[in-house]
């Protein structure tokens, strides 16, 4: 009987539950596919040093299972307490008939664990055939071994899905025996009669806080657009994100309040066509909804960001590799150093006075690291920069460049390279290669925008005292280069000196640059390998030594950039979802209050077509609201990630955001969609 | 006068062949312009499947109605909103006045849905309420009105558009007296001074008596009519009394 009755009432409210259910669904595949990432991985034939990586962005997702959990499972209790909400009158008819609350309470839980059970295993099983796309597009990224592809269900990752909805399912089961337990008979069966009254407020109060809030949010997007240097992450930031939720709110504080007031002035559009009526219908709602419309505003702006500015990030990276690392291997070697690394107690100590002397490829194959397939190598050294620091260079130049660049640190050394050095190494980055008069320096660097400040300083023909010599810049702009590979533009700047500038002067590094002789890319990633881990396995030569190989650095590279990509999706779509049914639930459980509207409307003789159009626009306007405002926080928002990850040269927004466009018009739009045709075949009656 | 309804030989059945039930068994009727019609009849006597019927919401089984020259038992989709829209005003039992939006609003709704100017819904919607007396609540909601202010919105409302028929469902079925007479009242003065043309289905033999004319059905049929003439409402409401208990059984039903 109990689950006769309570299947019956899934049938029977299944318009409102349709979305509900859909939303378990997408909630319950996303949590499958990304969490049966880690199975997956585990079993892809991969490089030894790839999985490292791989290990740290599967926990990275572990951790943000669990707080997608929170949010879904917050959904999970909202939707179901507003659809019991809805059913109000069905439950008024149960206790008049004599129901106890503890039998009501009973259908409930089995409702509640039928959608459940269901969700749970359609989820699983889309989710399963699902994540075997998933697995192809992570073997693809971290370039394993596709041959030996298998279909891969992954029980932990099951079980998890089911222990972690299972949670939610009880959670939002006890919030419904709670909500039951507390309703009285005489409202239930009243629900439906009571009017909302309807708040209209002040228009100019409305008008007033609207200017307010755009002021302040005017003030946040100013402050971390232009003034990102000057303000402080820790104590700054959480005042501006305060501020900017709140100004949120008020805007959709005061829209709500006054949209009627300012469409009725304007009364040619006001009475065109159901205009009034869809005005009304909206702002009699839009009180009601002011928190859950800021909510999802912030939801989808979060959204926009980090899907934007990830996938920007992850494809620049990846450009980024191909153009900063284009040697196969480098080696870097701190000359002449001194101090306790020679001191008493290192038992090495000895062996790093004697390996200080040697040149690193002598030395590497004297320690026994297999230099055989060394096919192309170059050499070149840093010079002491004789206590020249940012300070000086950047000259009266420094206190703006601050402004534009938080990182700079005025003391820190800046690297002197020979003439005839340098341009070995431009040579092996394809760079452009400097020619110096005698007495000129020139500057070098890729960070876009020390490129800037360093300009402006070459353009001010700002002179430079060095061992001596008086150096005039013989350029008007900073050179673009590098000398180091790195998966980010990093080179803050190099200065290149002539020749003759540096006689007497010490050298402080050595820098090899080396290609391997051809061959195939598995040897080359086994050799590579092998490199890296006999230096490790000498203890003198990796205290001083570093290497870093291109294959690592894309390793790193693409590691990072799958871990924001993943990540990122995985919040967004579950905030995507939420925000969608949040609107979505609301609109289509109001459209049974519209039934008699829309009916009314009918009889007075509207067509079709313009009853249809109401529809739409009246839920449009709910699902178009947050986003417009969210649109806008976000072309701040990415602003200032871009600037905040100047160093990676974040790319154009520009596919990044036509990619995130795609994800929310299909995820958000087909919600929309999905609830005008619900609603439209609930008014159809 | 001209023909603005003629009913021909409507017959509206329902269920199948094996359990027919003819809820309108031939019926035929004229209204002319400018008249006010009642039809009244006992519960399940057919009146509001005839109103349905004639209100486009419903389809006869054979038989035409023409309004106006239109034979609208052969119209189709929207065509049948468009003549709703354009040639009927609706009043109901339970008003049907929107329930989120101002009795001005309401009121304009029927004009502007016509495509009709701001403006000119301005002007009509204040002429209209000085008629009926019902200035004062315009920007009221109907929550915060009586039954009687509400159905006279609902009145204004039907008759704002100039329709060439209005019709009338129980309009006093949820009124207390005092209320049904000041609407019956308007209806009358409607009739008179627009001149609009009513067709009112009523079981109250009170709200019957402000017609010019009374049709009443039993079982599907015209079963009487009875005009008024030149005689006091008070004669013509003894009159349909009268005729109430020849209907026999419903007596019951008539006050």
């Amino acid at each position: 009987m109990l689950f006769k009755l309570a299947f019956k009432n899934i049938r029977k409210s299944i318009k409102d539950y349709a979305i509900y259910f859909l939303t378990l669904l997408i909630g319950v595949i996303i949590f499958y596919v990304f969490n049966a990432i880690e199975t997956q991985t585990a079993m892809m034939n991969v490089q030894k040093s790839t999985y490292d990586i791989i290990q740290l962005m599967n926990s990275f997702l572990s951790g943000v299972s669990v707080f997608v959990a929170i949010v879904l499972g917050a959904l999970i209790v909202y939707a179901s307490n507003f659809l019991i909400k809805r059913r109000n009158k069905e439950f008024g008819i149960y206790l008049t008939l004599g129901m106890s609350k503890g039998r009501m309470s009973a259908i409930l839980f089995v409702e509640t664990l039928l959608v459940g059970v269901i969700s749970l295993i359609l989820g699983l099983g889309l989710g399963v055939v699902l994540s075997q796309f998933m697995s192809i597009v992570v073997s693809n990224i971290f370039e394993a071994d596709m041959t030996g592809f298998r279909f891969v269900f992954s029980m932990a990752a099951a079980v998890k899905t089911c222990i972690y909805f299972g949670i939610m399912y009880l959670v939002s089961m006890l919030f419904n025996a709670i909500s039951i337990s507390r309703c009285k008979l005489i409202d239930l069966l009243h629900a439906n009669k009571k009017s909302e009254k309807l708040k209209l407020r002040n228009p100019i109060l409305c008008l007033i806080i609207f200017i307010a809030a755009w002021v302040i949010l005017g003030v946040c997007y100013y402050l971390v657009n232009v003034k990102i240097n000057e303000i402080s992450p820790r104590k700054d930031m959480p005042i501006i994100i305060v501020a900017g939720c709140i100004a949120t709110f008020l805007v959709f504080w005061s829209i709500s309040g006054s949209i009627l007031t300012v469409a009725r002035a304007m009364k040619k559009l006001y009475y065109r066509k159901l205009n009034s009526f869809t005005f009304r219908q909206f702002s009699s709602k839009a009180n009601t909804m002011v928190i859950s419309m800021s909510l999802i505003c912030l939801m989808l702006f979060l959204t926009i960001t980090m899907l934007g500015s990830s996938i920007s990030l992850s494809r620049s990276m990846n450009k980024n590799i191909r153009e900063l690392a284009p040697c196969d291997a480098i080696f870097v070697k701190p000359l002449g150093i001194t101090g306790s690394l020679y001191g008493g107690d290192n038992p090495y100590a000895d062996a790093l006075k004697e390996d200080a002397k040697k040149p690193i490829i002598q030395s590497l194959n004297e320690g026994g690291v297999d230099c055989s397939l060394f096919d192309e190598t170059t050499t070149a050294f840093y010079y002491d920069c004789l206590g020249l620091n940012m300070d000086k260079t950047l000259g009266e130049n420094l206190k703006p460049a601050l402004g534009m660049y938080m990182f700079i640190a005025p003391d820190s050394f800046e690297g002197i390279m020979t003439e005839s050095d340098y341009n070995k190494v431009a040579h092996v980055f394809g760079a452009e290669e400097v020619t110096l008069g005698k007495n000129e320096y020139a500057m070098v660097a890729n960070l876009e925008i020390m490129i800037k400040i360093r300009s402006e300083v070459m353009e001010s023909g700002r002179e430079l005292e060095y061992n001596g010599f008086t150096l005039k810049p013989a350029y008007d702009r900073c050179l673009e280069g590098s000398v180091f590979m790195s998966e980010t533009r990093s080179n803050e700047g190099v200065i290149v000196v002539p020749d003759e500038a540096v006689s007497g002067v010490n050298k402080t590094k050595e820098i090899l640059y080396v290609d391997y002789a051809a061959m195939s890319r598995q040897e080359l990633l086994d050799y590579d390998e092998k490199i890296v881990e006999q230096m490790n396995s000498i203890h003198y030569i990796s205290t001083t030594t570093s290497v870093d190989t291109r294959e690592g650095l894309k390793r790193d590279s693409v590691g990072l950039g799958a871990t924001l990509t993943f990540i990122s999706l995985y919040i967004g779509i579950v905030f995507l979802i939420a925000s969608a049914a949040i609107i979505s639930l609301k609109e289509v459980s109001e459209s049974t209050d519209n039934i008699e509207r829309f009916a009314v409307l009918r009889r007075i003789g509207t067509d079709e077509h313009m009853i249809d159009m109401a529809l739409f626009k009246q839920i449009g306007m709910f699902f178009l609201f947050p986003i417009t405002v969210a649109a806008i926080h976000s072309v701040f928002g990415l602003n200032m990630v871009k600037k905040i990850f100047e160093s990676f040269g974040m790319g154009s927004l520009g596919i990044p955001l036509l990619i995130t466009a795609i994800i929310i018009v299909a995820v958000y739009g087909g919600y929309f969609l999905l609830t005008y045709a619900t609603g439209r075949r609930i008014i159809k009656g | 006068m001209s023909e603005i309804l003629k009913i021909d030989n409507i017959e509206k059945y329902y269920g199948s062949k094996s359990s027919l039930t003819k809820a309108l068994d031939g019926v035929s009727f004229n209204v002319y312009e400018g008249e006010f019609v009642a039809i009244m009849g006992a519960s399940g006597s057919g009146k509001t499947t005839l109103l349905n019927c004639i209100s486009t919401i419903d389809k006869v089984s054979s038989g035409h109605i023409t309004v106006d020259g239109t034979d609208i038992t052969k119209l189709k989709g929207n065509a049948l909103n468009k003549f709703r829209r354009d040639e009927l005003g609706f009043i109901f039992q339970d008003f049907n006045l929107l329930d989120t939006m101002t009795a001005y609003e309401n009121i304009a709704l029927a004009l502007s849905i016509k495509g009709v100017s701001a403006w000119v819904i301005d002007k009509k919607i204040k002429e209209i309420a000085e008629s009926l007396g019902i200035t004062e609540v315009l920007n009221k909601y109907p929550y915060q009105m009586s039954g009687g202010q509400k159905q006279r919105i609902a009145a204004a409302r039907a008759i704002i558009t100039e329709p060439k028929l209005v019709l009338a469902d129980e309009p006093t079925g949820a009124l207390d007296s005092k209320s049904s007479k000041m609407l019956l009242e308007s209806f009358k003065y409607l009739n008179e001074e627009i001149p609009a043309t009513i067709l009112m289905v009523t079981h109250d033999a009170f709200s019957a008596s402000y017609a010019k004319r009374v049709i009443f059905i039993k079982d599907g049929k015209i079963f009487n009519e009875i005009i008024k003439g030149d005689r006091s409402r008070k004669e013509f409401f003894t009159e349909i009394i009268s005729v109430i208990s020849l209907l026999g059984g419903d007596a019951g039903d008539a006050v």
